[in-house]
């Protein structure tokens, strides 16, 4: 049994995994993560869960060739607008480290697989999230 | 409300030293600024000390018991790498209320080697490498990819600012590196997170700087020739932005300060002759061209390439060769670029003068985000 990486990845129970956002009824800012004030209207009580879409557009990159010891590189640190509304940040996969293959606002999909073979210190592994080009 | 003067300003030469302490530092460049302004501790009736590394080990009174402990209040800052910054406005904050006429503020740091930043915080397992990158130069890299999708600004065009700024460090001997790097080399560097090659990062080192402030009746008192004019203190936080969440947001918080410190000081950006600004990237320097209102927006490319933003250019930035090569010691840039401003506005600093300067901008974020700017005039 996985664990979620992070806490707005839900795992529900013979369902799919999805990406959840936390819109403002009040203005519709969209969060990621539980609040309870909007950071963008002050609203109080506004917050309801969505789910956020499978499916966006590539809007800033980086292209990461240092890191921390062991972690492996280079790999591409993608910020990616979901179609509907959220932002999330995470790896393109599938995708040459090099600036000429990467196109700003290039289709892109959420897929989730096992967290590159990362455990905890109890020996869990996770479920994370990943982006990749849409073909 | 008094105006507020800054009386006297130092700072230690930026460099590596493991075998002192923080508040060692932290008192060579007080005693500095004391000299500079002609006065001792016994003067002091307060003291700002910013420091990020040891924000919770009373970082300013363990100065005081260096160079003197009067028993006058001491304030620790933390505040990213708007610390100094925060420390000097506080100071400001203090006369302008009031309170006192004569004031210390201390900016110091001790760096560790390496990268800055990561996302391996919270529980189950790291997520650097995993959940894209939350290091220093990769954040940064995505602010400036950011701006390459609006703009079209190349990987030369940010290369091309670090050329610049290690120039200009060519000229300042309190500088870290005194080192040309023409701009094959800094493109052909160690790539870290494209587009910041290792020579676009900002370089870790140790440092301090101190400045004394004083009212403007106190500055009459003690002699104005060499007293520089405090004309906007301006602090700001990020305000909400859709993508603050994934992308911390350096930009509204800059533009937010910039509009009212020009406001506060009755200047617009054409006034300005020096600025010194948070160039942590080289990514980073090309956002606050237009930010700061050096330039229209989208022509910050062209501002580096026809050479405006150098020595002798239009509106030279970074001649103290910013923080790519004087150096980046989080505590202690916010007032070391005062230091900067304030020399020119002296008419002190040799070979890299900027000629005939009046007014003066400094400007810093610490993410998260803070940003703070001075605009200072020479009296």
């Amino acid at each position: 049994m996985s664990l979620p990486v992070v806490e707005y990845l839900k795992l529900p129970e013979g369902g799919e995994p999805y990406l959840e956002g936390h819109k403002c009824s009040k203005c519709g800012s969209i969060f990621l993560g539980e609040r309870k004030v909007c950071s963008n209207c002050f609203a109080r009580d506004s917050m309801k869960s969505m789910k956020l879409s499978n499916t966006g557009k590539l809007y800033s990159y980086s292209i990461v060739f240092r890191s921390f010891p062991g972690i492996e590189v280079p790999y591409i640190s993608a910020i990616v607008d979901l179609d509907g509304g959220g932002t999330v940040k995470g790896n393109l996969i599938d995708c040459e480290p090099d600036p000429d293959k990467i196109n700003f606002d290039m289709p892109v999909e959420v897929i989730f697989d096992d967290a590159l073979g990362r455990k905890d210190k109890d020996g869990n592994s996770y479920i994370s999230y990943f982006f990749k080009p849409m073909t | 409300m008094s105006d507020v003067y800054v009386l006297g300003v130092d700072m230690i030469k930026f460099g590596r030293f493991p075998d002192r302490t923080v508040p060692d530092l932290g008192a060579e460049a007080a005693l500095l600024a004391l000299d500079d302004a002609g006065l001792n501790i016994g003067n002091m009736e307060a003291f700002y000390c910013g420091n990020l590394g040891q924000a919770n080990a009373m970082v300013g009174q363990r100065i005081l018991q260096e160079i003197g402990q009067t028993g006058i209040p001491v304030v620790n800052c933390s505040n990213a790498c708007a610390t100094g910054a925060t420390a000097f406005r506080e100071a400001w904050t203090s006369i302008k209320a009031g309170l006192y006429d004569v004031v210390l503020a201390v900016g110091v740091e001790q760096m560790g080697t390496g990268l800055l930043g990561g996302s391996g915080g919270g529980s189950g397992i790291p997520k650097e490498g995993l959940l894209g990158s939350g290091t220093m130069p990769a954040v940064f890299a995505e602010a400036g990819m950011e701006h390459a999708r609006q703009y079209g600004t190349t990987f030369e065009q940010f290369a091309k600012i670090s050329v610049k700024n290690h120039h200009h460090s060519t000229m300042n001997p309190k500088a870290r590196y005194q080192i040309e790097t023409p701009l094959d080399e800094v493109m052909n560097a160690e790539m870290i997170s494209y587009p910041n090659t290792k020579l676009m990062c900002s370089v870790n080192v140790d440092g301090a700087a101190a400045a004394v402030l004083v009212s403007e009746k106190k500055a009459k008192e003690l002699g104005m020739q060499r007293a520089v004019r405090i004309k906007a203190s301006v602090m700001t936080s990020d305000p909400y932005q859709e993508r603050d969440l994934v992308m911390p947001d350096v930009n509204s918080c800059t533009r937010k300060a910039a509009k009212e410190a020009y406001e506060m000081a009755g200047l617009d950006s054409s006034d300005v002759d020096l600025v010194e600004l948070h160039d942590c990237f080289a990514t980073a320097e090309m956002l606050h061209y237009e930010n700061l209102g050096l330039c229209d927006d989208g022509e910050a490319g062209r501002l580096i390439d026809e050479g405006e933003v150098e020595l002798g250019g239009r509106i030279p930035v970074n001649v103290s060769g910013g923080l790519l090569s004087k150096g980046h010691p989080l505590g202690a840039t916010g007032i070391a670029n005062i230091y900067e401003v304030c020399t020119h506005l002296r008419g002190e600093a040799g070979d890299r003068q900027v000629e005939n300067a009046k007014i003066g901008m400094t400007h810093v974020i610490g993410l998260g985000s803070a940003c703070g700017i001075h605009i200072l005039e020479k009296v």
